[in-house]
């Protein structure tokens, strides 16, 4: 890519507990485009909110963004910032929508309070300029009687209505790049095609570039061009939407899918992934994927696969890649045989 | 039954950092030597030596904490002091438990009307300020005997514990295990005793282990203006009455009884900040914090 | 908002009716009477006599009656030991420990506010660390040995301070204004600062637990996502939220502080309601003991209905709606 707003290269963000060290991002990899919305799915436990704190540097003690580690934003690297300047690009340049609405927000400022802050940290705008700013974001959003609506307090509003102050407080300073993570994973389904689409429509208004958080591949589907699979602290697929929902390569992509209800697709049962997500103080051996993926065998038992590319801008961390007569031999995935 | 008891309080043992460790071990000690003060203390406690030689020593290899105005031995009488001391405290901290528990047990079960009218009257309880309403009980009944000491104590200090114990009761009546036990036709009382005590039994352990500490400097205080214990008892309390009457020049006799209460309860309140950390806040209503040994307990609500 | 206070108000009559009736007859239960006194110079007709006059010859249950009439319409009884109605007792010498409990109040919370902030702020640092001990110690002292301390050094041996009373006993009346003042001053400054001492202490421990139970939440990550700087970020969108269980925590620290006043009234002699209890006890003046009590349960009423409007006016979620 020429020019990318956010290139990540090799990422490792690892928590030192009591109980072992936790590789929660352990080597990512990966760019967004000005103006690109790219979805970044996968199940709890694989890294993924943990990769969106780590580009923003909210990672706190136990964890810490290992050295070695690069974030080039804007062609600068985040990770030798100041701690001042990077608060600079906090809400400002880079702008985060958390997942659950009503504990993100403080129960006792009113929203217009905390929409009109962002403007007031980071453009030194007045009171009553950042009031009005704030008033302007709701109505940006689709909050009507947005003047009442600012002076109410959070728990005096539906779920919906929370996620959009959430983002109208996101879009203030009009950020390159917008992480969303999970936005609509708490609401009701109804309100989360909405939400979608205000996103979209956003995206579209300012040419905000979106990453977007998710476990839920029908959201994938709907809003993003391209798709990044993680599992195991890793990313494991990575391509554009359409090559993912029409060739998937990678077996934990194929399960995410057919774990999913899709339009046009008889099936009599929809087919979940045996096992669980490993914890990240240990990964598995070799494939971190090995134990639960029905195509497995010695090689992904001891080696680690890299990432191969499967077709133009289509990566798969999978030996399948360069053994695919394997596909052919499915059987019980090894925590499935007891 | 009990096992998820047991459990609960091994892995407390083990949340505990390294302060809380050496506050419960020194307190383990403080209660070994009260115990064993007739086989560890040096003299006798009311054993005054040579009146005229020993009187008022300070420190020396022969007494370590000195010796007081009539000639006893200072360390002797500390020893046989904390006996007084912790068992007063000890014990009336259990009576509290018990009525506590049983109140809250009766409260949050019954729950309805009944549960309204015990709990105004816990308010009202928890309105009189527990030193004046101790004070004028024990002054209007002076002198009065340990045992009632002990019981008047106790019976100021169990409102926490039956909150607690309350809140317990009324969460448990809506779980649906009880709802589920009792359209199986168990009775309601077999129930709470059997899923509640359990379940209730550590919490109730920690709490009345702060109040201990919150006793000790109550007594101490109480003895210390002469309504406590009383002659021929003596307590840490009384011991810094008598330091602190005739204190110019003989530190001594008022410093070592001072010392021991306030380690005391430094230790009882390190302890009950890891206690409370470890416990899980959410387990009690509106943020409540087990009230912690000091002058000003405040009860959280 | 209104319903809130009046169904407070209902619920602190309930409970103080209920104070009084128990601290009457615990009272009244006691062995012997006002006029059992050892005094060989009085026989026991006239004792009886006074006993008659005062009623303590009725039955307990009629006693009671009466006294809850009384009660009712403002009187509070006869105090023998200070020879004037108990209504002018307490008004005389209530003020002088409110005094005291209100400065008390005050000067703790604010400083106990600070210094919990300021230990979590800076929690790493040694002096944050520093400032978390002396806090557990202090507020592990006894507040009868910690006025006891404090009056030994700074009245006995650095004399700076007086060591009781609340004025010179002597010189006061001829005091300038300015002087005077000062001499009430120096006289209130041990008392206060014991009491303040011990509050402080228990604020600033209960300020911290509180602000670190605030901090790991989301919305004071959602703030330092928006580029809040970190000061801001505690003093400011946590603080606001730790600071509503300290509304709660003054009105439930009242008993607490009553009794902390009544060490600290006896240990410098101040004339306030805890020393006029000792008194008052040591005759077994009744109507007075009982009276005091009753105030006593009366502030604390007083103080928490107050601090549960203030915390409803300081929480949003319980104010609107």
């Amino acid at each position: 890519m020429n020019n990318p707003l956010l290139s990540v290269q090799g990422l490792r963000t690892y928590f030192y507990t009591g109980a072992g060290v936790a590789r929660a991002v352990d080597d990512v990899s990966f760019e967004i485009g000005a103006g690109e919305t790219v979805g970044l799915v996968g199940e709890s436990g694989c890294g993924k909110s943990v990769t969106a704190l780590s580009i923003l540097r909210l990672i706190a003690s136990p964890g810490r963004i290992e050295p070695g580690s690069r974030m080039l934003f804007e062609g600068r690297d985040l990770l030798a910032l100041s701690e001042e300047d990077m608060r600079h690009i906090r809400g400002n340049r880079i702008a985060m929508i958390f997942q659950e609405p009503m504990t993100a927000l403080n129960p006792v400022f009113t929203v217009g309070d905390q929409i009109a802050e962002v403007a007031r940290v980071h453009d030194g705008a007045s009171r009553r300029d950042a009031w009005n700013k704030a008033v302007e974001m709701l109505e940006l959003v689709g909050i009507p009687a947005p003047e009442e609506r600012a002076k109410e307090y959070p728990h005096q509003m539906s779920g919906g209505m929370r996620q959009r102050v959430v983002i109208a407080m996101a879009l203030v300073m009009k950020p390159a790049l917008v992480i969303a993570d999970e936005p609509t994973t708490a609401l009701d389904v109804t309100i989360q095609a909405q939400i979608i689409d205000l996103l979209k429509d956003l995206q579209q208004r300012f040419g905000t570039s979106i990453l977007l958080i998710t476990h839920d591949m029908g959201v994938v589907a709907e809003s993003v061009s391209r798709v990044i699979v993680m599992y195991g602290g890793e990313i494991v697929e990575q391509a554009t939407v359409d090559q993912l929902f029409a060739k998937p390569h990678h077996p934990y992509t194929e399960g995410l899918l057919s774990a999913m209800p899709r339009v046009g697709h008889e099936r009599e049962r929809l087919q979940t992934i045996p096992g669980t997500v490993p914890p990240p103080t240990s990964w598995p051996s070799g494939c971190r994927f090995h134990d639960r993926c029905p195509y497995a065998w010695e090689r992904t038992r001891v080696e680690h696969p890299p990432l191969y590319e499967v077709e133009a801008g289509h990566l798969s961390r999978c030996h399948l890649a360069q053994e695919p007569e394997r596909r052919l031999q499915p059987h019980t995935p090894l925590v499935a045989q007891s | 039954m009990f096992t998820d008891a047991i459990d609960r309080t091994r892995r407390l043992l083990h949340g505990l950092g390294g302060p809380a460790r050496v506050a419960l071990v020194v307190l383990l000690c403080f209660y070994a030597l009260a115990l064993l003060a007739p086989v560890v203390a040096p003299y006798a406690p009311s054993q005054q030596l040579d009146i005229v030689a020993l009187k008022n020593q300070p420190p020396s290899f022969a007494h370590w904490f000195g010796t007081d105005r009539v000639s006893r031995d200072v360390l002797t009488r500390t020893l046989y002091g904390a006996r007084v001391s912790l068992s007063v405290a000890t014990l009336a901290m259990l009576v509290a438990a018990v009525v506590g528990t049983t109140y809250g047990l009766v409260a949050g079960t019954l729950g309805g009307a009944v549960d309204t009218v015990m709990m105004r009257f816990l308010d009202a309880l928890l309105a009189i300020p527990r030193v004046l309403l101790l004070i004028a009980i024990l002054a209007l009944w002076n002198p009065v005997p340990l045992s009632m000491l002990v019981l008047l104590l106790g019976l100021t200090g169990w409102f926490d514990v039956s909150r607690l114990v309350r809140a317990e009761a009324m969460a448990m009546r809506e779980r649906e295990f009880v709802v589920a036990a009792r359209s199986l036709g168990a009775r309601r009382g077999r129930i709470m005793l059997r899923h509640l005590l359990p379940n209730v039994l550590v919490p109730v352990i920690v709490t009345t282990t702060l109040g201990i500490g919150n006793v000790i400097v109550l007594e101490a205080g109480l003895s210390f203006i002469g309504i406590g214990v009383h002659e021929p008892t003596a307590s840490w309390g009384t011991m810094f009455q008598e330091g602190t009457a005739a204190f110019a020049g003989t530190w001594w006799a008022a410093l070592f009884p001072g010392i021991a209460i306030v380690v005391t309860v430094l230790c009882f309140n390190v302890l009950g900040d890891a206690l409370r950390a470890v416990l899980d806040p959410r387990h009690l209503p509106r943020s409540r914090i087990a009230a912690p040994a000091a002058t000003f307990a405040a009860v959280a609500e | 908002m209104r319903r809130f206070v009046a169904v407070r108000l209902l619920h602190a009559i309930v409970v103080l009716f209920l104070v009084t009736t128990i601290a009457f007859f615990l009272i009244h239960l006691a062995p012997g009477d006002p006029f059992s006194f050892e005094n060989a110079s009085i026989s026991s007709e006239v004792r009886n006599q006074w006993r008659a006059q005062f009623g303590y010859d009725r039955p307990l249950l009629e006693q009671y009656v009466r006294y809850l009439a009384s009660v009712a319409q403002g009187k509070l009884g006869y105090s023998h030991s200070m020879h004037v109605p108990v209504v002018e007792a307490l008004a005389l010498r209530l003020p002088r420990t409110l005094l005291l409990m209100g400065l008390a109040l005050i000067l703790s919370f604010a400083i106990g506010i600070r210094l919990g902030v300021f230990e979590v702020r800076y929690w790493s640092t040694r002096k944050a660390r520093a400032s978390n001990a002396a806090s557990l110690l202090v507020y592990s002292l006894p507040d009868f040995w910690l006025a006891l301390m404090l009056l030994l050094i700074f009245g006995y041996w650095l004399p700076i301070l007086p060591t009781g009373g609340m004025q010179d006993l002597v010189l006061h009346d001829y005091m300038t204004p300015s002087q005077a003042a000062w001499d009430r001053i120096k006289h209130m400054v041990l008392p206060l600062t014991t009491l303040t001492l011990l509050l402080g202490a228990a604020i600033t421990r209960y300020q911290r637990a509180s602000l670190l139970e605030v901090l790991p939440s989301d919305f004071v990550r959602t703030a330092r996502a928006k580029g809040v700087d970190e000061s801001r970020v505690i003093r400011r969108h946590a603080l606001r939220n730790a600071l509503l269980p300290m509304i709660t925590l003054a009105g439930l620290a009242l008993p607490a502080l009553i009794g902390g006043a009544l060490f600290v009234e006896r240990v410098y002699s101040w004339p306030g309601m805890g020393l006029m209890v000792f008194t008052a006890i040591g005759v077994r003046d009744y109507p007075l003991v009982l009276a005091s009590v009753i105030a006593g349960a009366v502030l604390v009423v007083v103080g928490n209905v107050l601090a549960d409007i203030g915390y409803a006016l300081a929480d949003p979620r319980v104010r609107v709606h």
